[in-house]
């Protein structure tokens, strides 16, 4: 906007400073909480200021030595089995989508319209619905409590499909004839121009893709039983045991803000990915 | 080099009785070494043609060969074509010697190789400088030379133009029929080339096909064209301002219709009696329109007159003579040349 009122930009800058606020103060607590000893959370007004405890609670967390009633898996591990999930869960979603739509758009097959439609419907069935027979098959595969079992049914999705037909049918029909004619192959074609034209919509699924596996919550824990394959997000949820036992908030919440760190610094770092994708983008 | 030659060409898309035909049975012997311009209105099949020649289209009968060799169930690689695009069809994310080697690193051609085709086109096109950068880096007509060069450092047989000068802007175009004028020259290749612009036909044919509704309405040189039109149709399509056809032209017989162009109407002080509709100033030029009124109603005459001569006024009566030897007289059912 071109309009100078300043009373206009006070309050615009009131109500973002608000928003912010009501946003960052709970991330802030969190990390307040985990920089002070069990009693001192506990204590009537929880300290508003960080304490003295960082390094402590911290360390506890990521050797799984806290002394709670809950689970003491180490939160190291678990970093690692979440940041190999969500790897393949959304690497493995964009390979498979990037082929589908591939498929959907570039070649006539019969029934290319059913198949398309029939990805395209399950958008509407969530994990949820469909829980107990993906459960029963992975169980009886033999998957619990593996990579395999925590990713592979994941990883089929309709979303990137659609998505990168979408941006498939935008690419000029010419440039795929002046492959053609420059003599290449399909999969020629696929990796050498489609894939680099595609790379800022990879970039951004990926970042997406990245996020939804790391926050996995219902599925990891349903075919997660043993500590080792415990993601992080389903270790905050065994360390509050619940019950009358005293709880390590400190160290529930240190892992928690550990948690946060991997998914905020793929936004970031791919962030700069985006701009430059979206600056590069030929129109 | 390579001749082509169509036999009896015919495209259709759909299948049975809802086939919609498109090109309707062309024969075309293009001669080594020859320029030929496909020209026509848009939707007349000229660029379907050409593509049927690339490949890039079906063919639904008929034979296209090139040098002597059946092509229709050959991919376009195989063809030894190489084709210009109209939005030139760059890969935005190679730069110019990447666009340009991409077909030879396909085939195999060795590094050395390579480098020095690209930089041989570079140096016709006068692309040196701007080898390293990417497309969008480039101008409208840079980008033209690139989508050429590509085509040249492939050594092919045939040349396919696609409309590639309809993006360039006026001057720019001129500019650029002169260069593939002067490439046509140097390198010799069987060039077809489809346009709807009746000036890029008939500059840079050496033989021109005139395309209707799908149907091959002549194949001769731009000067048989003009000179000696086969059907009406070619003779309002090429020329501007197109040739005045009259049903009821003085001398002309019944069931006739007689053509004459604008500049070969004189005015004099004796002849056809016109009134004045309209008069344009061209310039180098002028055109005036004239109003023929005879018993079955009126005809619009256009008559193209030097910009030395007097202006006639409008509304005032003028008379005019056709240049004898040069009347067309075509069958009125058919519209063919008599």
């Amino acid at each position: 906007m071109v309009e100078r009122r300043p009373v206009l930009t006070v309050f615009t800058h009131i109500v973002l400073i608000l928003g912010v606020l009501v946003i960052a103060f709970p991330l802030y607590l969190t990390f307040v909480a985990s920089t002070h000893t069990t009693q001192e959370i506990m204590q009537a007004p929880m300290p508003l200021l960080p304490g003295s405890h960082f390094f402590q609670n911290y360390m506890d967390a990521w050797n799984g030595t806290g002394a709670g009633a809950g689970s003491k898996a180490p939160v190291a591990r678990m970093m690692m089995v979440s940041l190999i999930s969500a790897l393949i869960i959304s690497l493995g979603k964009i390979s498979i989508s990037l082929l589908s739509a591939f498929a959907i758009v570039y070649f006539r097959f019969p029934y290319r319209n059913f198949v398309f439609w029939s990805i395209f419907v399950t958008l509407m069935l969530p994990v949820e619905v469909r829980i107990g027979p993906t459960y029963k098959v992975v169980a009886d595969f033999g998957m619990l409590d593996s990579y395999a079992g925590l990713t592979i049914p994941l990883i089929a999705s309709a979303t990137a499909t659609f998505l990168f037909r979408q941006f498939f049918l935008t690419v000029p029909e010419e440039l795929v004839e002046a492959a053609r004619m420059d003599g290449a192959g399909p999969m020629r074609f696929f990796k050498d121009i489609l894939l680099p034209l595609s790379m800022t919509s990879i970039a951004a699924l990926f970042v997406i893709q990245f996020i939804y596996g790391w926050n996995q919550y219902l599925w990891p824990l349903l075919v997660t039983t043993n500590e080792n394959m415990y993601p992080v997000v389903i270790g905050i949820k065994r360390m509050i045991s619940g019950g009358d036992s005293e709880m390590q908030w400190n160290v529930v919440m240190a892992t928690a803000m550990l948690a946060m760190i991997p998914p905020a610094l793929v936004v970031i770092l791919m962030q700069k990915w985006f701009v430059k994708g979206l600056v590069d983008t030929e129109k | 080099m390579a001749s082509i030659s169509l036999k009896n060409v015919v495209k259709s898309y759909g299948i049975g009785k809802t086939a919609n035909k498109v090109i309707h049975g062309v024969n075309a012997e293009i001669g080594d070494g020859e320029f030929v311009v496909i020209v026509g209105p848009s939707g007349c099949g000229k660029s379907t043609l050409l593509r049927m020649v690339a490949g890039l289209e079906e063919i639904t009968g008929g034979e296209i060969s090139i040098n002597n060799r059946v092509v229709n169930d050959l991919e376009p690689s195989e063809r030894d074509i190489a084709m210009v695009f109209q939005n030139y069809a760059l890969y935005p994310h190679m730069s110019v010697f990447e666009n340009m080697a991409y077909g030879l690193k396909i085939a195999r051609v060795p590094l050395d190789e390579i480098k020095s085709r690209v930089d041989k086109a570079a140096k016709i096109l006068e692309l040196g400088p701007y080898l390293l950068r990417k497309p969008r880096e480039l101008s409208g007509g840079q980008r033209q030379r690139v989508a050429m060069g590509r085509a040249i450092v492939r050594q092919p047989q045939v040349f396919l133009f696609d409309e590639p000068l309809s993006n360039l802007d006026a001057k720019l175009r001129a500019h650029t029929r002169l260069e593939i004028q002067k490439l046509h020259r140097e390198l010799g290749i069987t060039s077809l080339f489809v346009t709807h612009d009746q000036v890029e036909a008939m500059t840079l044919a050496q033989r021109m096909i005139v395309m209707n509704g799908g149907v091959m309405e002549q194949f001769g040189t731009p000067e048989e064209v003009y000179t000696r039109p086969a059907t009406t149709f070619v003779a309002t399509f090429i020329g501007s301002p197109p040739m005045n056809l009259l049903k009821n032209a003085p001398g002309g017989k019944p069931g006739t219709i007689v053509g004459i162009r604008p500049e070969h109407l004189d005015i004099a002080s004796d002849g056809w009696a016109l009134t004045v509709d309209a008069v344009e100033m061209l310039g180098a030029e002028r055109l005036v329109y004239g109003r023929w009124s005879h018993g079955a109603g009126d005809e619009l005459v256009t008559i193209r007159t030097d910009e030395g001569q007097s202006v006639p006024a409008l509304g005032s009566e003028i008379h005019v003579n056709p240049r004898a030897d040069r009347l067309h007289a075509f069958d009125a059912s058919t519209g063919k040349r008599l």
